[in-house]
C-alpha cells in the first residue's frame, strides 16, 4: 500500500512546517498550498485522501474551498482555525467538513484526528456488514437490534433512528441541524432540545457513566460525534475502499 | 473717563457676532429705487469680476427679461439649472436651493431677493433660501428694490398707489454685509423706459407706466438713498462703538406698540418698526384683549393675530394681554417691561366726544405720565370697515339669549305667588337677581337682554293694570328706568367679572400645565421617560398628536417609540423626517404656522437646550388655529424648552456615568496590564530561554527531551491564559450575546470534564446528577467555561488524589450546582473577594493564571440571572455553589411524531 496523500492548506509557514513534519514522520505523503486557488490545483492534480484546511486564507474563505471540494470528492476534510466561535464551526461543518481543530492544537491531537478520519473513510459502513460494534455495544443494523455487553437493550424508534444516524457518520461531527434533519426531518429545525433529551436517553441506556460519555461525545454548541466505532478491530475494519472521485 | 471703556458685554456680543459672521457667508445686496435701474447688470458685472479673480462662482437664478446686454454678461458664467415646479396648470422655473447647497460654491448669485416661492417649496420666500445659503457659508449676491422693504412697503404704497405683496424683512437688509446702491437719475430711467430697455410684463404695463411717473421716481430714489444713508450711518456708529470713540452708552430703549382695535394694525406696526429701527430699540407688539375686544367676530380677531405675526416678522416680540381696562393694562405692562415709549393708533374725534369718551391716548396720558406717547394717525376708511365688521358679530350665541329669557320667565313664575305677600318694590329685586345670574353665566349680551326682558315682564305681569304694557301710575316709569339702568350696570359688572375670571383661569391652566410638566420631567431618569412624559402631557394640553425626534450618533433625527400607548389611545404623529431634520439642523421652527414649509400639517420646533439642540418636537393640533395665539405658542415653546432641558440633564447624567465607568475601567485595565505583563512575560522568558538552550550543540538526548516537554508545558499554560483573557475581554466588551437554549447540565459537564481530562487525571471526580434533572435554559459554551474554571481551580488548589464532587439539584424554580473538594479550603474571609478580577487565593502563589477564572464565572452566571458564591465546607475543603433559574422547558410532545 503506497503512502496516503494529504494536502495541507494553510498560509502560516510555521504551522505548515510542523504539521508537515509531524505527518511525514507518520509516513504520510504531504502536499502544501497557501491559497484556495493553489489548493484547488493541488487537489485536482494530487488527488489527496485527506485535506487539512485553515479557514482564514489570504485569497478566499476556507469554507468556499470545502464547498468546491465537496463537489467532486468525499475525502475527509479537517478544519484548522483560530476562530473558536461555535457558529463558525457549525458553518464549516455544514459546508462539508468532517472535523475541526481549534488553534492552538497539539500534534498528538492532530495525528489522532487524521488517523480517525482516514480509518472512518476506509471503514464506511457497508450494507454487507450489518453489525457495528463500539465498546461493549453492538448494533445489528439489519435486525435493528442493540445489545450492551450481550444483553438486549430496548430503544424507542426515535432513539434507534438517532443512533443509526450517528453510526452512519461515525467519527465525524454531526451538527444539530444535520442530526435533526436525519431523525425528525425538515420540520424539526430549531428544536435542538429534542436532541438533548434523546441523546441523554441513549447515554443512560448505552454509556457506563452518562456524565462522562466515551462514545456519544458532545461538541458543545456544535453537535455530536460518535467515537470508538471499529476501534477494536471489529466490524468493517480492513474493507478497502476505492479512490474517491 | 470710565465712559471710554466699551461695555464688556457689548464687546463680547460683537465678538460673537464676528465669529458667527466668519462662519456665515457674506450677503451683498444690490439695492435700487425701482425696476430698471440696472441692479442685475451691476450684480453680474461684479460676479464676472469675481470670476476673473478665480472665485468659485455660480449663478443660482437670474432673470434677464430678455435684455441682450444683461444676457451677454451671463455668457461663460456657470449656471445652476432651475427647478421646474408645477403650479396649478403652469410649469414654473424656481431656484433650486438643494442643488445650490449641494454644489457649495464660494459665491452664488440669486436675483430678486423679494421673490415669493411657488407653493410647495421649502421656504415661502426667497430671502429665506438666501438665509440658508448664508448659514451654509456661501456668499450671496442679490438684488432688491426699495419698495420691497417691509417697513417702507406702506410708505411706497401711499406714494405710488401701487402696493407690492412681496416684501423682505428689514432685518435682512440691515444685517447684510454690504449694500451697494445702484442709482440712476429719474430722467435717464425714463429715457431708458421710453427706449424699451426696461422690462415690463404686458399685463401690468399700464399700471406700471402709471408707476413710472417722474414724481414717483424721485420719491423712490430719495427713499432708497435715505435708507442706504441710514445704513451707512448705523455702520458709522457701530464703528465708533467698536473703537470706543463714542462715550455714551445708553441703556437700550424699549418700545411698546398697542395693536388694540385691529383696524389700523398694519400701519401702526410698520410705523413702530421704523421708529424702533431709528431708535435702535427693542420693541414689543401687544394686543390687549378687553371684554369689548373679545366680542369681536372671529375674522377680526384673526386679523389682529395676523398683525401680531407681521410685527414678529419685523422683529418685534409679541404678547397678548388680558384686562378690562386697556389703558391701565397697557401702562402696567409697559412699566413691567421697562418700556419708555408707547405707540398707539389715534383717530381724530370731535372735541365733545373726546370729553365724553376719552380715547386710549387720553387715558394713557392721564395714567402713565412717565411714558412717551407716540400717536399714529389712523386711516379713516379702514376704521369704517372695522366699524362695519363690528356691526355684525360672527356667531351670536343664541342659546345664551334663550337661557336669559328662560331666567326671566322662571323668575316671573316664582314672583307671582310672592306678589300676594310682598310689595312690588321687593319683587323688582328678584328680577335683578335673575339679570345678574344671566350676565354671570352668559356674558354681556344676554345680560342686557335679560335686563330688558325683566323690565318688560315686570311691567306686563306685575304693574297694574296687569297683563298690559300700559301703566296706570306714572311713578312706575321711573321704576322701569331705574330698574333697567341698575340691571344693565350690574349685568355689565357681572360679565366683566366673569371675563376676568375666565382669563385668570386660562392663565392658571397654562401655568399649571407648565408646572406639571416641569415636575414630571424633573422625576424622569431616562430619555424614554422624558419622551413619554412629554408626549402624554403635550397631547393633553394642546389636544394634538405629537412626536419627539431625537438625533442618533450621525446627527440624523429619528422618531422615538417611547411613550407609545399599547391601547393606541394616543396615536403618535407620523412626523416628516426631512422637515424634522431641517428643523434640527437650523434650530428653527418649521411647518404649519411658520414661514418655512407652512403647507405641512404639523408644526415642528427644535428642542433647544443651553448647550445644543437635543431633538425636534412635532405637533399636529386638532385645531389648526391653535398656534396663531401667541400665548399658546409661548406655552408650547416653554414646554419644548422644559423637555429640552430635561433631555440635556439626562444626557449629562449619562456622560457623568460613562466617565465613572471609564475611570473604573481605567483602574481595571491598569490592574490587568500589571497582572498580564507578569503572567505572560514569565512563560515567554522561559520559552525563549528554552528554545535558545535547545538550539545549542552538545546537549544530551535526555535533557533535550526534558526541555522540549518544558516548552510544550509553558506554551500550553500561555494558551490557557490567553483563552481566559479573551473570554473576559469578550464578556466585558458586552459583545457576548447569550445564546440560550434548553440544554442538559449532564452534557455540558461531560464536555467540561473531557476538556480537563489531563488536568483532572490525578483527582477523583465524582458527579452526582439526579437522572430526572430537567433541561435548563442557558448558553452551553459559557456554562462550560464556568464548570471548566471551577473544576480547574479545584484541581489546581488541591493536592493530587483529592476528591472533587459535582452535585446538582433542582429546587423550586432554581437549578443549584455545587462543585466541592476536600482540599485545604479557601483563605478565611476572602471568599467573596475571590470573584474580583486578578484575585488569587494566595498572592504569592507560583501557579499560573491571573485570577480571572472566578471573575469570568461570576460574569457568566450573573448574565444568566443566577448567583454564585464560595464557602468553606465544615468538614474541610472549598465549596462553590451557583444557581440558575430553571424556567419551563419546551414541550417534547411532538418529538415522537417523526416522519418515517
Amino acid at each position: 500500500m503506497s503512502a496516503q496523500r494529504l494536502l495541507i492548506v494553510e498560509d502560516d509557514p510555521h504551522i505548515r512546517r510542523f504539521v508537515r513534519t509531524a505527518l511525514e514522520t507518520e509516513g504520510f505523503t504531504v502536499f502544501e498550498a497557501e491559497t484556495v486557488a493553489r489548493a484547488l490545483i493541488e487537489a485536482a492534480s494530487r488527488q489527496p485522501e485527506l485535506f487539512i484546511v485553515d479557514l482564514g486564507l489570504p485569497d478566499r474563505d476556507g469554507r468556499e474551498l470545502i464547498r468546491e471540494l465537496r463537489n467532486w470528492t468525499q475525502a475527509p476534510v479537517i478544519v484548522l482555525s483560530a476562530r473558536d466561535r461555535e457558529e463558525e464551526k457549525v458553518a464549516a461543518l455544514d459546508a462539508g467538513a468532517d472535523d475541526y481543530l481549534v488553534k492552538p492544537f497539539g500534534v498528538p491531537e492532530l495525528l489522532a484526528r487524521v488517523r480517525a478520519q482516514l480509518r472512518r473513510n476506509s471503514a464506511n459502513i457497508q450494507p454487507s456488514i450489518p453489525v457495528v460494534c463500539f465498546g461493549e455495544i453492538s448494533v445489528d443494523l439489519a435486525g435493528r437490534e442493540v445489545s450492551r455487553g450481550g444483553t438486549a437493550v430496548h430503544l424507542t424508534p426515535i432513539e434507534y433512528r438517532l443512533l443509526s444516524a450517528l453510526i452512519k457518520s461515525h467519527g465525524r461531527v454531526m451538527t444539530h441541524h444535520q442530526l435533526l434533519m436525519a431523525v425528525w426531518g425538515p420540520n424539526a429545525s430549531g428544536r435542538d432540545h429534542y436532541l438533548r433529551v434523546y441523546m441523554g436517553n441513549l447515554r443512560q441506556k448505552l454509556e457506563a457513566d452518562p456524565s462522562q460519555p466515551r462514545h456519544f461525545v458532545t461538541e458543545l454548541g456544535v453537535g455530536y460525534r460518535l467515537v470508538g466505532v471499529g476501534h477494536e478491530g471489529t466490524g468493517a475494519h480492513g474493507v478497502s475502499r476505492s479512490q474517491a472521485g | 473717563m470710565t465712559e471710554q471703556r466699551p461695555d464688556p458685554d457689548r464687546l463680547l456680543e460683537a465678538l460673537q457676532a464676528e465669529a458667527m459672521a466668519a462662519a456665515r457667508g457674506k450677503l451683498k445686496i444690490f439695492f435700487g429705487a425701482c425696476a430698471g435701474v440696472g441692479k442685475t447688470y451691476a450684480m453680474l458685472q461684479a460676479a464676472r469680476q469675481k470670476l476673473n479673480e478665480g472665485v468659485d462662482i455660480l449663478i443660482g437664478i437670474v432673470e434677464t427679461h430678455g435684455r441682450a446686454e444683461t444676457g451677454a454678461l451671463l455668457e461663460g458664467l456657470p449656471m445652476l439649472p432651475s427647478r421646474k415646479m408645477q403650479y396649478r396648470d403652469k410649469l414654473l422655473a424656481e431656484f433650486d436651493l438643494d442643488a445650490a447647497l449641494a454644489s457649495k460654491p464660494r459665491l452664488i448669485v440669486v436675483d430678486e431677493l423679494a421673490h415669493s416661492n411657488v407653493e410647495g417649496s421649502r421656504h415661502a420666500k426667497r430671502w429665506q433660501d438666501v438665509e440658508e445659503l448664508l448659514a451654509a457659508g456661501i456668499d450671496v449676491y442679490t438684488a432688491l428694490n426699495v419698495q420691497h422693504l417691509d417697513s417702507l412697503n406702506d410708505v411706497v404704497g401711499s406714494i405710488t398707489g401701487v402696493r407690492v405683496r412681496e416684501t423682505v424683512p428689514d432685518q435682512v437688509f440691515d444685517v447684510a454685509d454690504e449694500v451697494t446702491l445702484v442709482d440712476l437719475p429719474p430722467d435717464e430711467l425714463l429715457a431708458r423706459l421710453a427706449a424699451g430697455k426696461v422690462y415690463l410684463a404686458d399685463a401690468a404695463e399700464r399700471a406700471a407706466r402709471n408707476f413710472f411717473r417722474k414724481g414717483n421716481l424721485i420719491a423712490l430714489r430719495e427713499l432708497a438713498l435715505r435708507r442706504t444713508a441710514d445704513r451707512v450711518d448705523a455702520q458709522m456708529r457701530a464703528y465708533r462703538a467698536d473703537r470706543a470713540i463714542a462715550n455714551v452708552w445708553q441703556a437700550k430703549e424699549r418700545l411698546v406698540v398697542c395693536v388694540g382695535m385691529g383696524s389700523s394694525g398694519e400701519k401702526l406696526v410698520r410705523a413702530a418698526a421704523r421708529l424702533a429701527a431709528k431708535l435702535q430699540a427693542d420693541w414689543i407688539a401687544v394686543y390687549v384683549e378687553t371684554p369689548a375686544l373679545q366680542r369681536l367676530p372671529a375674522g377680526r380677531r384673526a386679523r389682529v393675530l395676523e398683525t401680531l405675526k407681521l410685527a414678529e416678522e419685523l422683529g418685534a416680540e409679541t404678547a397678548t394681554l388680558a384686562g378690562s381696562d386697556a389703558a391701565r393694562t397697557l401702562a402696567a405692562y409697559a412699566r413691567s417691561r421697562n418700556a419708555s415709549k408707547l405707540v398707539i393708533g389715534h383717530r381724530l374725534k370731535a372735541s365733545w366726544r373726546r370729553k365724553l369718551l376719552p380715547g386710549l391716548a387720553d387715558q394713557l396720558a392721564e395714567q402713565a405720565v412717565e411714558l412717551d406717547l407716540y400717536l399714529v394717525g389712523v386711516d379713516d376708511t379702514r376704521a369704517q370697515a372695522g366699524r362695519e365688521a363690528r356691526g355684525r358679530p360672527a356667531r351670536p350665541d343664541w342659546r345664551g339669549y334663550a337661557w336669559a329669557t328662560a331666567y326671566v320667565a322662571v323668575t316671573t313664575l316664582l314672583a307671582t305667588p310672592l306678589l300676594s305677600v310682598f310689595d312690588l318694590a321687593n319683587v323688582v329685586m328678584v328680577f335683578l337677581l335673575a339679570v345678574v345670574g344671566a350676565a354671570l353665566r352668559y356674558g354681556r349680551g344676554p345680560g342686557a337682554w335679560a335686563a330688558l326682558a325683566a323690565v318688560l315682564s315686570f311691567d306686563f305681569f306685575f304693574v297694574p293694570p296687569r297683563f298690559t304694557f300700559a301703566v296706570s301710575d306714572t311713578q312706575y316709569v321711573l321704576t322701569f328706568a331705574l330698574m333697567l339702568g341698575v340691571a344693565l350696570v350690574i349685568g355689565q359688572l357681572a360679565a366683566k367679572l366673569r371675563f376676568e375670571a375666565d382669563v385668570a383661569r386660562q392663565r392658571e391652566r397654562r401655568a399649571d400645565e407648565l408646572a406639571g410638566l416641569a415636575r414630571e420631567l424633573s422625576g424622569a431618569l431616562t430619555t424614554e421617560q422624558i419622551v413619554g412624559t412629554a408626549l402624554e402631557r403635550l397631547q393633553g394640553v394642546f389636544q394634538a398628536r405629537c412626536a419627539v425626534l431625537l438625533p442618533d450618533s450621525h446627527e440624523r433625527v429619528r422618531p422615538t417609540t417611547a411613550g407609545q400607548h399599547a391601547d393606541g389611545e394616543h396615536e403618535l404623529l407620523q412626523a416628516d423626517g426631512e422637515i424634522a431634520q431641517w428643523v434640527y439642523d437650523h434650530q428653527q421652527a418649521a411647518g404649519q404656522g411658520t414661514q418655512t414649509l407652512p403647507a405641512s400639517p404639523a408644526h415642528y420646533l427644535p428642542l433647544k437646550a443651553p448647550m445644543r439642540t437635543r431633538g425636534v418636537l412635532a405637533l399636529q393640533a386638532t385645531d389648526p388655529t391653535l398656534l396663531d395665539e401667541p400665548e399658546d405658542r409661548r406655552l408650547l415653546e416653554a414646554c419644548a424648552a422644559q423637555v429640552a432641558l430635561a433631555l440635556e440633564r439626562v444626557h449629562f447624567v449619562e456622560v457623568a456615568q460613562d466617565a465613572l465607568v471609564s475611570m473604573e475601567g481605567e483602574r481595571l485595565r491598569n490592574g490587568l496590564l500589571t497582572a498580564v505583563s507578569h503572567d505572560l512575560r514569565t512563560p515567554l522568558t522561559a520559552l525563549v530561554g528554552l528554545a535558545d538552550t535547545l538550539g545549542r550543540e552538545g546537549l544530551s538526548e535526555a535533557s533535550r527531551q526534558e526541555l522540549t516537554l518544558a516548552v510544550g508545558d509553558k506554551a500550553r499554560g500561555m494558551a490557557e491564559l490567553v483563552g481566559k483573557l479573551l473570554d473576559m475581554a469578550r464578556l466585558q466588551s458586552g459583545a457576548v450575546e447569550l445564546r440560550r437554549d434548553w440544554h442538559s447540565l449532564e452534557e455540558v459537564l461531560g464536555s467540561a470534564r473531557r476538556q480537563l481530562d489531563v488536568v483532572l487525571a490525578d483527582h477523583r471526580v465524582v458527579s452526582q446528577l439526579p437522572p430526572d434533572l430537567p433541561l435548563c435554559e442557558f448558553d452551553p459554551v459559557l456554562l462550560e467555561r464556568v464548570l471548566v474554571n471551577l473544576l480547574d481551580n479545584a484541581a489546581k488548589y488541591t493536592p493530587a488524589g483529592s476528591e472533587i464532587c459535582i452535585r446538582a439539584q433542582h429546587r423550586g424554580d432554581l437549578l443549584r450546582v455545587v462543585v466541592e473538594d476536600n482540599g485545604p479550603g479557601l483563605p478565611d474571609g476572602r471568599e467573596e473577594r475571590l470573584f474580583g478580577k486578578f484575585e488569587r487565593g494566595d498572592n504569592e502563589s507560583a501557579l499560573p493564571g491571573v485570577g480571572l477564572g472566578l471573575a469570568i464565572c461570576r460574569a457568566i452566571i450573573e448574565a444568566h440571572g443566577g448567583r454564585i458564591h464560595a464557602e468553606n465546607r465544615s468538614e474541610g475543603g472549598a465549596r462553590f455553589v451557583f444557581t440558575l433559574p430553571l424556567g419551563t422547558p419546551p414541550s417534547m410532545a411532538e418529538a415522537e411524531l417523526a416522519p418515517n
